[in-house]
């Protein structure tokens, strides 16, 4: 398969592992990354990177799941929205499951409420076109990877003047929490910085972090040869002292980003401060909707808002999203909390550092 | 409406369940005619009466409710009858007879209703297995989704074959007949409307004549098991499971379409615990392992039959894998519903 077995072939594993193998022979510590997108944590149990390095790299997982770190309360909301007769709440696949404090949208879906899982914000907007006498709401949940697509069917409902359909919006940027993870209680000597995020961003937006922690930071791409030599790049940085910004996803990725998606979200989103579940509230992390798109802005249509209820003082999902702990860690891990039945942030997507190590960390039985 | 008159406008009425004269029609008209029954089989008793040579009767059965009911590949027809003779065929059995059972929707069109009952007939001619009896019931629109089918099954199992789910012993291969994950991105593309440059369609098929081959061979089944909902991952974790031992695959001696492994990727689903439903994972001792792969791969459902794995000593139901660029993993069952992932 073209731009994909290429990046999944054995021997320049092989090669590439004795690379990581080579700079990590000239550390005098083992060594601390972290991978801050979901997507790198499953592709990393999903190869077996772990398997492939040697001992004096250590891998942990950061807070870049998206469905993860969305507060409780969103979903207690979105259920809230839900029960209101006529409307249909449209989502991505992963939050369906996500528990509330009461509920989830898979049950509620089971109960008779109008949840349909879609691949486009764009479905959404056809969807309340032809239903004019529906309330489409759609769940405006992940990083710069998505946010530009719902700016997107923003601008295409109002171009369309298609007035009951809205975005209920949790959105969140990056590199804000990598900033506050850096200085917290995690020594960390490198991130993995995400793939697709950077696409949107770009590898200089990490230049801030790189600077004023002296950390390495080397943009990976999410095949496993992609990894494997962003693996050996950090190794190299962490090994000469360096601590710079380096791009392994050039063929993606540009140090200035996507202009074009950028202007979108600038267009229709404004900065503000979000909390993430698990890390608390991290100024200037999160996408609003701009006063000027209200009418599509979903938390004001419905006038829905609800407390944010306590987390299970058991679950160590902040220490966990912070590096702190791994998942078998946890006293709930794989007993009271499995993907069944996740009680945590972690557990909760399958791109959730919970969820990936008892998928593939073999505790699943 | 009575099955003779061919347009978009006749529907399923709650009328032809009703037993009387729509339904009488229905059944005659539409349906029997289009299956394949028993030869010289009286018409519509209360029950089918058949003859089975003195061996172990197999007994199964699986209801349908595949949603579009027509898929690249397949429908919902040909789908039941495949399910139901491969279920038999995995315990060894040979396939005697079927049964159909049928709940209407209110509102459902006549002509979808005969090209359901046209691909179940000719899975059924194909396969040389009749439907020997049946029920038909209509209910209220808004009351199913078309057309959910139930489909029972009846063979024996001739003295001498051993195959059970437990049956896995250290040492044993692992085979499966050909590529994984047809069935489950087939219907995912065509339920999400999505278009693929290449259509992958279902691998909806009767396995029976496939595991008769390797039988009739003379090849040491050990197990053998149809990797359906759940894909191979859940089926080679029962196996591993209920045998008490540990499998380690080689996922990259696994067959896959480039067009599946594509969908895939697109929609952030991992191939191995996407469904197949012409697919067989054949678990067999070493010394017969060339003689499984060359009479699969001479037969038309296992021209790409491979060696994926081994049954290993360890901790039961321990199942891992060598990853594509060589690393370790460990496979477990998917839970609950297969999601399509946010990034």
């Amino acid at each position: 398969m073209k731009y994909i077995n290429e990046f999944r072939d054995k021997e320049t594993a092989d090669k590439l592992a004795d690379d990581i193998r080579k700079a990590a022979s000239g550390l005098d510590r083992q060594i601390t990354l972290m991978e801050v997108c979901g997507t790198h944590t499953m592709a990393i149990y999903r190869y077996g990177i772990r398997s492939m390095i040697p001992k004096s790299i250590k891998l942990v997982s950061g807070p870049g799941c998206p469905v993860c770190v969305t507060p409780i309360n969103y979903v207690d909301t979105a259920v809230e929205i839900a029960a209101q007769p006529n409307v249909a709440i449209t989502t991505f696949g992963d939050m369906v499951r996500v528990p509330g404090s009461r509920s989830t949208l898979q049950k509620e879906r089971s109960s008779g409420k109008e949840i349909r899982v879609v691949y486009s914000p764009l479905d959404a907007v056809a969807l309340a076109k032809e239903n004019p006498a529906k309330e489409v709401v759609f769940l405006g949940v992940g990083f710069e990877t998505t946010a530009p697509l719902i700016a997107c069917s923003i601008l295409e409902a109002r171009r369309e003047g298609i007035a009951n359909y809205s975005v209920l919006c949790a959105h969140k940027t990056m590199p804000e929490p990598m900033e506050v993870l850096t200085s917290g209680e995690i020594k960390l000597d490198g991130y993995i910085c995400p793939a697709h995020v950077s696409a949107i961003i770009g590898a200089d937006a990490y230049i801030p972090v790189a600077k004023k922690f002296s950390m390495p930071c080397v943009v990976t791409g999410f095949e496993p040869l992609d990894i494997l030599k962003g693996l050996a790049m950090l190794a190299r940085q962490a090994a000469e002292g360096r601590a710079e910004v380096e791009n392994e996803y050039y063929r993606v990725v540009k140090p200035e980003g996507n202009k074009k998606a950028q202007q979108i979200l600038r267009q229709v989103f404004v900065k503000s401060d979000a909390v993430w579940r698990g890390l608390g509230t991290i100024p200037d992390s999160g996408l609003a909707i701009s006063e000027e798109f209200d009418k599509f802005d979903a938390s004001k249509k419905f006038g829905v808002t609800l407390p944010e209820p306590k987390e299970n003082p058991a679950c160590i999902c902040g220490r966990i999203l912070k590096g702190l702990n791994d998942p078998p860690e946890c006293r709930l891990f794989g007993s009271a909390c499995t993907p069944d039945n996740p009680i945590g942030a972690c557990m909760v997507s399958s791109e959730g550092t919970c969820a990936a190590a008892y998928r593939y960390g073999g505790y699943g039985e | 409406m009575e099955g003779m008159v061919s347009s978009r406008a006749d529907l399923v009425s709650l009328g032809h369940g009703s037993g009387g004269k729509l339904t009488h029609d229905l059944i005659s008209k539409t349906i029997v005619p289009a299956l394949y029954g028993a030869d010289g089989a009286p018409p519509m008793e209360d029950s089918a009466l058949l003859t089975i040579p003195g061996a172990w009767l197999s007994f199964t059965t699986d209801s349908y409710v595949v949603s579009p009911w027509a898929f690249p590949g397949g429908n919902i027809g040909d789908l039941a009858f495949n399910g139901t003779i491969n279920d038999l065929a995995m315990s060894g059995a040979i396939p005697v007879a079927l049964s159909v059972g049928l709940i209407l929707e209110e509102g459902f069109p006549l002509a979808d209703l005969r090209t359901v009952m046209r691909s179940m007939g000719q899975a059924a001619r194909a396969s040389g297995v009749p439907i020997v009896c049946g029920d038909t019931k209509v209910v209220p629109h808004g009351k199913a989704d078309g057309i959910f089918i139930n489909t029972s099954g009846v063979g024996y199992r001739p003295d001498g074959v051993q195959i059970h789910a437990s049956g896995a012993r250290p040492g044993d291969v692992v085979i499966i007949n050909g590529t994984i994950g047809d069935h489950g991105i087939a219907v995912m593309s065509e339920r999400e409307g999505l278009r693929f440059q290449s259509p992958i369609q279902s691998d909806t098929a009767a396995l029976h004549t496939l595991a008769r081959a390797l039988l009739d061979g003379g090849v040491d089944a050990h197990v053998m098991r149809d990797p359906t909902r759940g894909g191979l991952a859940t089926t080679i974790c029962e196996i591993a499971a209920d045998s008490g031992v540990a499998i380690r695959l080689d996922e990259r001696a696994i067959p896959m379409a480039t067009a599946v492994a594509g969908a895939c990727e697109l929609l952030g689903l991992d191939p191995m615990v996407v469904a197949n439903e012409g697919k067989m994972v054949v678990v067999t001792p070493e010394k017969d392992v060339e003689k499984a792969l060359a009479i699969m791969r001479a037969h038309p459902l296992g021209k790409l039959s491979a060696v994926i794995g081994r049954v290993e000593e360890g901790r039961a139901g321990r199942v891992s894998s060598a990853s594509v660029v060589g690393g370790e993993r460990m496979i477990n069952m998917p839970h609950g519903e297969i999601l399509p992932r946010i990034c």
